[in-house]
C-alpha cells in the first residue's frame, strides 16, 4: 500500500506545529491529499467545493451573532456580572462546576441545544465566571482573564461530549448501531447508552475536581503576577 | 416546506450585510479584504446549492487566497462605551436575558414541535434538518424580540454582527474547511492506511495491548481527523471487532460504546476539532488559539486512562 495519501496528514501536523494560519494549512492539505491520491486537479477542486457546500450546516450558529451583539451593546455582559455579584457563594470554579453539571444532565436528556459557545458561553457563562473571580480577587490580570474564559469553553465541551451519549437518539449512538448492523451485529441503542454512564461519571468527577481546584490555582496565579509587577516598583 | 435552503439564504444575507458594513467603514484599513472575504462566503450560502461544484471549489480557494494575501483585519472597537453599557444594563435589568435565552428555548420548542406540523399533508420541515431549522428560526425570533424591546438604531444588529464576526475572523470558516479535508481523506483512503500502520507496528498479542491500542488509537485517530465519527468505523473494523471482540471474546456493546467515548478524548485535545476548540478561542477573543485545548488536555488524558480501564475490566466479563 502506498503511504502517499498521508501527505495531507503531514501537512496538517507540520503546518499546525509551525503555527501557520490553520485555514490555509487545512485547505492546502485537502488539495494535496486529493492530488496525492491521483485525482485530477479539476476533480479535486470539485470534490473540495462540494464537501465545503455540503457542510454549511455547521455555520448556522453564526446567525445568533446579530442578537448577541445587540444585547452586548445594551449591557448583557455587565448585567451577567451584576447577577453573579449578588450570589455570595459564587466562585469561578463553583460556577463552572454548576454549568458542567447542568450541561451534562441536559445533554443526557437530548437537550444539546441548551448551551454552546456562541449562545451561552460568550454572552453569559464567561462573563459570569470572570465576574466571580473579580469579586474574589479584585481587578484581574489579562492572563487570568483569558484562562477563565478558556475554562468556560472547556466546561461546555466536556459537559456536552460526556452527556449526550447517554441519550439514545444522539448521532454517535445511531452511528455505532448502524455500523455494527452493517457488520452483522445487532445491538440495542439503550445498551450502548447505558455503557456511556461510567465514562460520564468519570468525566464529571475528573473535570469537576479540576474546576474546584481552579479557584486556588487562580489565587496563586494572581499573587504571582502581582508580586512580579510589584518588585520593580519596590526596587525603584 | 421550510428547508435548510431558507436558513442558508438568511446566512448569505447576513454575510453580505457584514461585507457591506466592512466596505463602508472608512476607519478600517482592511475594509476591502474583510469585505471580499465575507462577500465570497456569502455567495456560497446564497447560491452555493445551484453553482457547479468546481465553481464552489474556486470560491473557497478564493476566500483562502484573500485571507492569506490580504490578511484579515480585526474587529472595530465597541460602539457603546462601558458607561453606556452599564447604564443600559441597569435600565433593562434581567429583561436583557430574555432574547438571549430565547435562542435555546425556541430551538428546543421547534425541535419538539416542528416535526409533527403538516401543511396539505406534507411535513412542514424535513425531519433530519429540524434542529438546524429550529436554530435558524430561533435566532430570528430572538432578534425580533431584542429589536422590539431595545429599539436600537436600525443598523445596530448588522454592525454588531460585523464586530463579532470580524473578531472570530477566519476561524468561523475552519469547521467547514475541516469537513472538506475529512472528505478528501476518505476519498484518498487515509483511514485504512493509518489502521494498517497501527496493526503492523504494535504487538497485539495480549488482551490489554489490544484494548489499549483500540482506545488510544481511537483518541489519536480522532485527533488527526478532528472527529470521533470518522475514526470509529476505521478503528472498529481494524481492531475493535476482529481483535477485541472476535479474538479475545470481548463484549461488542462495551467495546463500541466505550470505544467511541475514547475518541472524545482526542476531540478535546486537537485543533482539528475546530468548532469545539478553535472557534470558542476566537469567539472569546483569546490571543492563544490553542488556549481551550491547553485547558482540556489533562481532562482528555485522564479520561482516556479511565476509558481504557473501564473497557479492560468490563469488556471481558
Amino acid at each position: 500500500m502506498s503511504y502517499l495519501p498521508l501527505l495531507g496528514v503531514l501537512i496538517v501536523v507540520v503546518g499546525f506545529a509551525l503555527r501557520i494560519n490553520p485555514l490555509l494549512v487545512v485547505a492546502a492539505a485537502a488539495i494535496a491529499t486529493g492530488l496525492a491520491a491521483h485525482h485530477a486537479l479539476v476533480s479535486v477542486i470539485s470534490s473540495f467545493g462540494k464537501a465545503f457546500i455540503d457542510s454549511r450546516s455547521v455555520a448556522v450558529i453564526w446567525l445568533a451573532l446579530p442578537v448577541i451583539g445587540l444585547l452586548e451593546r445594551s449591557g448583557l455582559k455587565e448585567r451577567a456580572r451584576t447577577v453573579i455579584s449578588k450570589i455570595k457563594m459564587a466562585t469561578t470554579g463553583r460556577l463552572l462546576l454548576a454549568y458542567l453539571a447542568l450541561r451534562q444532565i441536559t445533554a443526557s436528556l437530548g437537550l444539546t441545544s441548551l448551551g454552546g459557545h456562541a449562545q451561552m458561553v460568550r454572552p453569559l457563562i464567561a462573563p459570569m465566571a470572570e465576574a466571580a473571580a473579580e469579586i474574589q480577587f479584585g481587578e484581574l490580570p489579562e492572563k487570568t482573564r483569558h484562562r477563565i474564559r478558556a475554562h468556560a469553553a472547556a466546561a461546555d465541551n466536556v459537559g456536552v461530549f460526556y452527556g449526550e451519549d447517554i441519550f439514545i437518539a444522539i448521532g454517535s449512538i445511531l452511528l455505532i448501531k448502524s455500523f455494527l448492523e452493517q457488520s452483522g451485529v445487532i445491538v440495542e441503542a439503550t445498551q450502548l447508552a447505558v455503557w456511556a454512564i461510567p465514562t460520564a461519571i468519570c468525566a464529571f468527577v475528573i473535570h469537576g475536581t479540576r474546576l474546584l481546584l481552579l479557584d486556588r490555582s487562580l489565587a496563586r496565579e494572581i499573587d504571582a503576577v502581582r508580586a512580579e509587577s510589584d518588585t520593580p516598583a519596590d526596587a525603584a | 416546506m421550510i428547508g435548510l435552503e431558507f436558513v442558508y439564504v438568511l446566512m448569505g444575507v447576513m454575510m453580505f450585510g457584514i461585507a457591506a458594513v466592512n466596505l463602508r467603514d472608512r476607519s478600517s484599513r482592511k475594509r476591502y479584504v474583510n469585505g471580499a472575504f465575507w462577500a465570497l462566503y456569502g455567495v456560497t450560502f446564497l447560491v452555493g446549492s445551484r453553482l457547479p461544484d468546481f465553481v464552489n471549489g474556486l470560491l473557497v480557494i478564493g476566500m483562502v487566497l484573500v485571507m492569506a494575501i490580504g490578511k484579515l483585519g480585526g474587529p472595530p472597537p465597541e460602539a457603546a462605551s462601558r458607561a453606556e453599557r452599564e447604564a443600559s444594563a441597569a435600565r433593562w435589568g434581567n429583561r436583557l436575558f430574555v432574547p438571549a435565552l430565547a435562542i435555546p428555548a425556541v430551538t428546543l420548542l421547534g425541535t419538539m414541535t416542528l416535526k409533527s406540523l403538516h401543511f396539505h399533508g406534507t411535513p412542514l420541515v424535513a425531519a433530519k434538518d429540524v434542529t438546524l431549522i429550529s436554530l435558524g428560526l430561533a435566532t430570528v425570533v430572538a432578534l425580533i424580540v431584542g429589536v422590539v424591546m431595545l429599539r436600537p438604531p436600525l443598523a445596530a444588529p448588522i454592525t454588531e454582527a460585523r464586530r463579532l464576526m470580524d473578531a472570530v475572523s477566519w476561524a468561523a470558516v475552519l469547521p467547514q474547511m475541516l469537513a472538506a479535508l475529512g472528505t478528501m481523506f476518505a476519498l484518498a483512503g487515509v483511514g485504512p492506511i493509518v489502521a494498517g500502520v497501527l496493526e503492523r507496528w504494535i504487538p497485539l498479542d495480549t488482551a490489554f495491548a489490544v484494548v489499549a491500542t483500540y482506545t488510544v488509537g481511537m483518541a489519536l485517530f480522532t485527533s488527526v481527523m478532528g472527529n470521533a465519527f470518522a475514526a470509529f468505523p476505521v478503528m472498529t473494523a481494524g481492531i475493535g471487532l476482529p481483535l477485541v471482540v472476535h479474538k479475545f471474546g470481548g463484549d461488542v456493546v462495551v467495546m463500541a460504546a466505550v470505544g467511541m467515548l475514547s475518541g472524545y478524548s482526542g476531540t478535546l485535545m486537537t485543533p482539528m476539532a475546530a468548532n469545539f476548540n478553535i472557534v470558542p478561542a476566537a469567539l472569546l477573543e483569546l490571543p492563544d488559539e490553542n488556549a481551550v485545548i491547553k485547558v482540556q488536555v489533562p481532562t482528555g488524558l485522564l479520561l482516556l486512562v479511565a476509558n481504557t480501564a473501564i473497557m479492560y475490566f468490563c469488556v471481558f466479563r
